[in-house]
């Protein structure tokens, strides 16, 4: 039974697309095969994450209105065989794909693959109301940040509103330093506020600004600590039950030795 | 030496990300209860339909909407009512 997955967020910023490139990479490595669809027209960047900017010669919008097959407009990876994007246009704007084309699309892209990851673009207009119409299942991503929490909420709101009811929360770029000292908000509070089930908490880590930088995805680090979360999260995607390393509070005896300097 | 051990003990002024998730429980309150014009009269239209079974309400004079304070929401609605039905 494969699976539409719309990755949204409404702020920039919170990690939308280098999420849709680590699920999608994880996924493929499990031996999926995976599609992703960048519907962030006129701003797209999908294609610089997987490192497959090169390699673009047709667009979403090709095939959407027509042009060409979806296949032909498809990029294969070069490392992962069976990850296929399906880029968008950077001249065109969002309202290019209206939210019926998506649907067919899909719709006959599903007889393919086992996954098809959509990349929503931020905002809660006409892309964000085409990106999510295929959705079975909607991932949610912000930050332990006040503005991303508010902007989650409302896209929840959204979502619900569009009768899209499987809804799952990652929450990404958590500082477990500023969480002990009390100054970022932590899962609970989280949890207690968007009520939606969290499938993902992802640490702050440079190397996703070095992967992003090389075009290969955190996941595919050894020694990434973000790369090791979405590897929990794409399990969790495919069933499996894996327990969160929760980010510990500093307790009372790890205060204490901070202050004889023992640590 | 108070502050140090008011650090210490985790006590004092209050950090944060406690100040956050309380702004946050604030401002939710409100955005979640915005509720669009269409659906406003859907539930106009809904209470009618209910409470016509039971009174005559005079629906020219009729007014309902959500007023917000500060840390909640009401739905307030005043509904002049002409006559009573009776039981059948």
């Amino acid at each position: 039974m494969s699976q539409i997955i719309v990755i949204t967020s409404g702020k920039g910023g919170v990690g939308k697309t280098t999420t849709t490139a680590n699920l999608g990479v994880g996924l493929a490595m499990r031996g999926n095969k995976v599609a992703l669809i960048d519907t962030d027209t006129g701003l797209r960047n999908l294609d610089l994450l997987l490192g497959l900017e090169n390699r673009i010669l047709y667009d979403l919008i090709d095939v959407t209105s027509g042009r060409v097959q979806y296949k032909k407009a498809l990029v294969r990876h070069k490392k992962y065989e069976n990850l296929y994007l399906l880029p968008t246009s950077q001249i065109k704007d969002k309202s290019a794909v209206d939210p019926e084309q998506l649907v067919k699309l899909c719709a006959e892209m599903k007889k393919e693959f086992d996954f098809i990851l959509i990349d929503c673009p931020a905002g809660i207009e006409q892309g964000f109301k085409t990106a999510i119409a295929a959705a079975d299942i909607a991932i949610v991503v912000t930050m332990p940040e006040i503005s991303a929490v508010r902007d989650a909420d409302k896209i929840i709101g959204e979502l619900g509103r569009a009768d899209k009811n499987n809804i799952k929360l990652i929450v990404n770029r958590i500082r477990p330093q500023m969480i002990e000292k009390g100054d970022m908000l932590d899962m609970n509070d989280i949890d207690e506020i968007l009520s939606v089930t969290c499938i993902g908490q992802v640490l702050d880590d440079e190397n996703v600004v070095v992967a992003t930088n090389r075009g290969e995805p955190a996941i595919t680090m050894e020694d990434s600590i973000a790369g090791q979360a979405y590897k929990n999260i794409v399990a969790r995607i495919c069933g499996e039950e894996v327990p969160f390393i929760k980010p510990q509070k500093e307790g009372f005896f790890a205060r204490l030795k901070k202050l004889f300097g023992l640590i | 030496m108070l502050d140090i051990l008011k650090k210490f003990f985790g006590a004092g002024e209050k950090r944060s990300g406690t100040v956050a998730k309380e702004r946050l429980q604030v401002v939710l309150i409100h955005d979640r209860a915005t509720v669009s014009p269409e659906i406003m009269d859907k539930i106009k239209e809904e209470i009618i339909a209910v409470l016509s079974k039971y009174m005559n309400i005079n629906r020219t004079d009729m007014e309902i909407a959500l007023e917000t304070d500060s840390d909640s929401v009401a739905l307030v609605a005043n509904i002049p009512v002409n006559s009573m039905r009776h039981a059948k």
